[in-house]
């Protein structure tokens, strides 16, 4: 019904000088001032501000509100509620706002991302019949924390309906007055701004800033020292179990490191290979065991809606093992996360691959190695896809996954050195290929498991006759999918492995207009 | 969304408090309110400090050069907007006696409106004419202030003969007694007479709040403030939000 809220932010000093310029034109009607706390909640890896929003919850006397603001101040929704975070979506009470960020939120937990302390006074802009015409809120916030700092004064300008001329003659004054000091960027950005928590600086994606004309060992070892901090990055939210994503993507850093000292670790030299490798696989399988939990927990509710002839309330019982199972596993990963040898491994690990990365050795360029390993990957993947056909056993369809997993790490290590677009159609195509052979794959692994969860629950707990039959529909399910995903399998591998993707893959980089 | 016309051929008898008073009331219990102001006098207007002036005036609007949608105004109550009066206003009626549909037009100007409001309330000028019957058209419930004077009975069958006639579905007439004085005699007589009358059965419903006589209502025009906004907890305050209670059950259920 009113007109959108525009935002400002200004320098303090500039606010009194804004409201002298205002009370030329309106009569200034302050009304209350308000003691207020100010938190902006994300997820660890900033979806809603990659999305281009920022959420903010405002504590305030009379009420806590929850604000959704986009990249230029703009109002995009507002709801009353509270959560205290870190918190799951569902601990947001029902509206607007949550309805807005549930999707890119998903299944994350909202942090604390940045937090401030602040005075909000509220002020009515009135006419020559004391109508109020525009609202404006001025909110001063302080950094908290062991320095605190003043920062810039939010302007919050919201015209009544109809009022449009007043809203821009007061953002016209604020120009005025505040000069070159008004700005309409996030506040957000403004308090993190110097700090070392940067917004969108986080993502579960390996962007490493890579050059071709680097020494190969150079270049491998900033790939390592990525992976090595995406990985200390998660251990906290890991540890604390705020959701299942930082154990995923700690478990996809392992894995990559994993990857990467098979296919590179010739290019790192006098480093001992094979040792570090045993100790990434011993870390590895630390985690699968948590991480299998948390993925059947999660494929619980989609599978549920597959059961034709049970209900889902028979799988109750499964899900109570599945959690109790999970409890276990999750101490036991945590016990080893937080164990001298994990913390011996990091440090010894970061140690050498600083050296490396400071004093190259090699004569060789990043450019060459990359081509060679991709190209070698490449050809690998098309030569054991080749031969798969109707009579292959399952077993070498989950060797080609790996194969073909391989090839995806080499293409994101050495995304810099490539144009964007000329990869673009091969990731794709092995995208689908990769989806397709997982979905096969799960369903050989995920069947076992549920397998052996049927058994347990029939030996230990006696669990109704109906669960198990539940389970058993899940197992046909699984069935079905791993199926139709062979089925696919021959176009998928046909497309991916055609003559187009093979000119983008072998030929280098400034010739691929060939 | 719902439409509530306060109607009276007769002036002074509180329209317009009662569209305001009703529509702030409306606008607390979370229904998305504008008070449309038909009347040129523009004492809703007044009444909202708003400046009583509509680009291009009543012609604009019923001509479909400007939309309403464009001249309203936010009062300043959460919820509760304004569609000012125009002095232009006063010739309405030739404007829609010009229009494809002249009884029509306003059902046909406020349709729109439904994507934005729950209730729209048309605060009328006291007149039988065309803009009359636009609003008996285009309300579901015509809010009847009455004065228990010896005429108020003649004055409210004339507007249930007039509804009667009209084509169409016609809309609910709900009369209540405003402005009432119990020390007069006369008020509480016509005030008896009247609600037997109704229980014996008649076109009009009857509320059973009567709104008294109040300078706190009177205040209105200085305080230029809904009386709910400045007097929330006095007996003018109460009569309102009673009355409303009952507009509320027939207009929403």
């Amino acid at each position: 019904m009113d007109a959108e809220a525009s935002t400002y932010t200004v320098d303090a000093a500039a606010v009194e000088p804004v409201l002298s310029a205002l009370a030329e034109a309106f009569t200034v009607a302050e009304d209350d001032r308000a003691e207020v706390q100010r938190v902006w909640l994300d997820t660890f890896d900033w979806r809603l501000y990659r999305a281009g929003m920022t959420l903010e919850q405002t504590n305030a006397p009379e009420a806590v509100t929850l604000r959704l603001v986009g990249r230029h101040g703009e109002r995009i929704a507002e709801q009353p509620g509270r959560m205290e975070p870190p918190g799951r979506i569902e601990q947001l009470p029902a509206g607007p706002v949550r309805e807005r960020i549930a999707g890119p939120v998903d299944i994350r937990a909202l942090l604390s991302m940045a937090s401030v302390s602040g005075r909000e006074r509220r002020v009515r802009l009135l006419d020559a019949e004391e109508k109020t015409r525009v609202r404006l809120v001025i909110e001063h916030s302080d950094q908290l924390g062991p320095l605190p700092r003043a920062l810039p004064v939010r302007l919050v300008v919201a015209p009544l309906r109809g009022y449009g001329a007043a809203g821009r003659r007061v953002a016209g004054a604020i120009e005025a007055a505040a000069g070159v000091s008004a700005r309409t960027e996030p506040l957000l950005e403004l308090v993190l701004d110097g700090t070392d928590r940067q917004p969108g600086a986080y993502t579960g994606k390996v962007d490493v800033p890579l050059t071709g004309d680097l020494p190969a060992d150079t270049g491998v070892a900033r790939i390592l020292l990525h992976l090595l901090d995406t990985f200390e990055a998660n251990l906290e939210g890991t540890i604390s179990d705020l959701d299942t994503e930082f154990l995923h993507d700690l478990r996809v850093a392992v894995r990559r490191t994993r990857s990467a000292l098979k296919l590179l670790g010739d290019a790192l030299p006098g480093l001992p290979s094979a040792e570090y490798a045993a100790e990434f696989k011993w870390l590895g399988d630390l985690t699968t065991p948590t991480r299998d939990l948390d993925v059947h927990q999660l494929e619980l509710v989609p599978m549920e809606r597959a059961l034709v002839v049970a209900e889902p309330a028979d799988l109750e019982p499964f899900a109570r093992q599945l959690a109790r199972r999970r409890r276990v596993e999750y101490r036991r990963l945590v016990r080893g996360l937080r164990s001298a040898r994990v913390t011996r491994l990091r440090e010894s690990w970061r140690e050498r691959l600083v050296a490396i990365r400071d004093e190259p050795m090699a004569d060789r360029l990043l450019e060459d190695l990359a081509r060679e390993r991709i190209g070698r990957a490449y050809r690998r993947l098309v030569k054991k896809g080749a031969a798969i056909d109707d009579t292959s056993p399952a077993g070498d369809l989950h060797n080609l996954r790996k194969r073909g997993k391989e090839l995806r790490y080499l293409i994101e290590f050495f995304a810099a050195l490539y144009d964007r677009d000329q990869l673009r159609g091969v990731v794709g195509d092995l995208k689908r290929l990769q989806d397709c052979l997982g979905r096969f794959q799960d369903g050989s692994v995920q069947t076992a498991a549920l397998r052996t969860f049927a058994e347990e629950l029939a030996e230990s707990d006696g669990a109704p006759a109906a669960t198990l039959l539940a389970m058993g529909e899940l197992t046909a399910y699984l069935h079905r999918r791993q199926v139709s995903a062979r089925e696919e399998f021959a176009t998928r591998f046909a497309r991916f492995a055609g003559p187009k993707n093979a000119r983008r893959i072998l030929v280098p980089e400034g010739e691929a207009a060939a | 969304m719902k439409v509530l016309a306060t109607y009276n051929i007769k002036g002074g008898v509180g329209k317009t408090s009662a569209a305001v008073n009703l529509g702030y009331l409306a606008s607390l219990e979370g229904h998305r309110t504008l008070l449309w102001d038909l009347d040129p006098q523009a004492a809703a207007t007044y009444l909202f400090r708003i400046r009583a002036r509509v680009k291009g005036g009543g012609k604009a609007l019923v001509r479909g050069k400007r939309s309403p949608e464009a001249a309203i105004k936010g009062t300043g109550f959460t919820g509760l907007d304004l569609l000012p009066a125009d002095f232009t206003y006063r010739n309405l009626d030739i404007v829609l006696d010009d229009a494809r549909k002249p009884t029509r037009r306003l059902t046909q100007l406020i349709a729109p409106l439904a994507a934005e409001y729950d209730l729209v309330i048309l605060d009328c000028p006291p007149s039988i004419s065309l803009v009359s019957e636009n609003v008996l058209h285009a309300a579901d419930l015509v809010l009847v202030p009455l004065i228990p004077t010896t005429l108020s009975t003649r004055t409210l069958d004339q507007l249930t003969d007039f509804v009667a006639d009209l084509d169409g579905h016609g809309p609910e007439v709900f009369a209540f007694f405003s402005m009432v004085d119990r020390r007069k005699r006369l008020h509480r007589e016509v005030m008896a007479q009247l609600s037997e009358g109704r229980r014996a059965g008649g076109d009009a419903g009857l509320a059973a709040t009567a709104v008294p006589a109040l300078s706190t209502v009177e205040q209105m025009a200085t305080r230029r403030a809904p009386v709910g906004a400045y007097a929330p907890g006095g007996k003018a305050a109460e009569s309102y939000s009673h009355l409303w209670g009952e507009v509320s059950t027939r207009l929403f259920g």
